[in-house]
């Protein structure tokens, strides 16, 4: 979805600095718990986040990364029509980590007879399946990644990977109360970054009439202070564009970071 | 020499004494409030001293159930519901905490009395503080209700608050 999005935005034209990718994301059942046990997870792609009302998200890619740095093999996986479902068993104290990254290329042209090309796919694959030469040809670099997180027990410290867009939190994603500012840090390749565009959604929308959606970008420092007067699931989605391609057969790389964090009352 | 150790003693029997007052003491009475509803579950209840920039000075009480449930899982999946304590402090213990942790108590008033440097109830530094008491009930709700107090005392004072739903009065007696 957030591709298709993507691709609707560029084609219509209404697609500002950077397109958000709306709509994907991964629910856990629980974020906090006090005992090793299951916890479930939705994933999907959806016109709004938490709305199961679209595509199911693909998580061939998703690894969950125990506190230990061991991985968690997804169980009870089911591809639904409309959500992916499946479950984890959290045995250790400390903080899961779920990621779920796509990076690849993006292509847009135009045929021998005027009409509009795509591609999506890896470097190799689009050597040889876009023509260098082609007509309006736009290639782009895409690295996005999702992340959840989980903690039995006592939160523990993430680390960061220093590649694409990443997030470090001030206040651990599984330690969040009304009330409390939050100070979220964006890295672009392990750099504090200026001007990455933050849009944070509360779960629910259904209810209400306004998605209150709230946008920020973050300052010098790469940060930005949220204080989040409502508890709830939270999604937030970072974006931001820049020229470090990987491989020159793009000119422009877009970065994409997503994660689903719970706000308690006090 | 002889002559004036005997009356050196009261003298040291004074110096051992002169830096430690009585240990104050803290009696806390908290009432689990009766309550009509179908399937009725004795609330989780913790118990603490809170420091005015509400974090956890001391734990004092915490009622859980430690048995298995029917499918056999650890009763204590639901401390997390105890949700402020298990941020600020459940999180960190490790459990059964000695002489804090214990069963979930009936319906009714439960009086416990803490001696200042006795388990466990830790020295208390003068200051402000709160006695924070939060109950959680399962198929229930949550509540937090805090009786703020001034350490040391001079003289016997009394304290209380009431909460709404979870829990009944909150009594604090606080003698120096």
């Amino acid at each position: 979805m957030k591709k298709i999005i993507t691709l609707v935005s560029l084609a219509l034209g209404i697609g500002a600095s950077v397109a958000h990718a709306h709509g994907v994301w991964i629910a856990p059942s629980s974020t906090i718990l006090s005992a090793p046990q299951f916890v479930t997870f939705d994933a999907a792609s959806s016109s709004v986040p938490f709305m199961i009302d679209h595509r199911p998200l693909v998580i061939d890619l998703l690894t969950i990364s125990a506190p230990d740095g061991s991985k968690v093999t997804p169980v009870n996986v089911m591809k639904g029509e409309l959500r992916t479902v499946f479950d984890a068993k959290l045995e250790q104290q400390g903080t899961y980590r779920l990621e779920l990254i796509r990076s690849g290329f993006r292509a847009s042209w135009k045929d021998a007879e005027d009409k509009p090309k795509r591609f999506m796919g890896t470097a190799e694959a689009l050597a040889k399946e876009v023509p260098s030469d082609a007509k309006d040809l736009k290639v782009t670099e895409t690295d996005s990644r999702m992340e959840n997180f989980v903690t039995v027990g006592k939160p523990t410290a993430l680390k960061t990977t220093g590649k694409g867009l990443e997030l470090i939190a001030a206040t651990h994603p599984n330690d969040l109360v009304t009330g409390e500012p939050v100070e979220f840090t964006f890295l672009v390749d392990g750099k504090p970054t200026e001007g990455v565009e933050v849009a944070i959604i509360r779960s629910q929308t259904r209810y209400r009439n306004s998605t209150e959606e709230k946008t920020y970008k973050t300052d010098k420092n790469g940060q930005l202070k949220v204080t989040l007067s409502e508890a709830g699931m939270y999604w937030l989605d970072a974006d931001f564009k820049d020229n470090k391609v990987s491989n020159k057969v793009a000119k422009e790389r877009t970065l994409a970071y997503v994660v689903t964090f719970e706000v308690l009352p006090q | 020499m002889r002559k004036w150790v005997p009356a050196l003693i009261p003298a040291l029997v004074a110096g051992v004494f002169a830096n430690q007052t009585v240990a104050g003491e803290i009696t806390v009475k908290v009432t689990i409030p009766q309550i009509n509803t179908a399937e009725y579950h004795r609330p989780y209840v913790a118990i603490w001293i809170e420091k005015p920039d509400q974090s956890v000075h001391n734990n004092l009480a915490v009622w859980y159930s430690q048995k298995k449930t029917d499918k056999g899982e650890q009763s204590d999946k639901w401390l997390k519901d105890l949700r402020q304590w298990w941020r600020k402090s459940g999180r960190e213990q490790s459990l059964p905490m000695d002489g804090i942790t214990g069963a979930t108590k009936a319906v009714g008033e439960h009086a416990m009395t803490f001696i200042e440097g006795k388990a466990p109830l830790a020295n208390l530094p003068a200051g402000q503080y709160n006695i924070a008491v939060e109950a959680a009930r399962e198929k229930g709700g949550r509540e937090v209700v805090r009786v703020p107090f001034t350490w040391p005392v001079k003289k016997v004072e009394q304290a209380k608050a009431t909460g709404q739903q979870e829990l009944g009065n909150i009594a604090i007696e606080l003698k120096p």
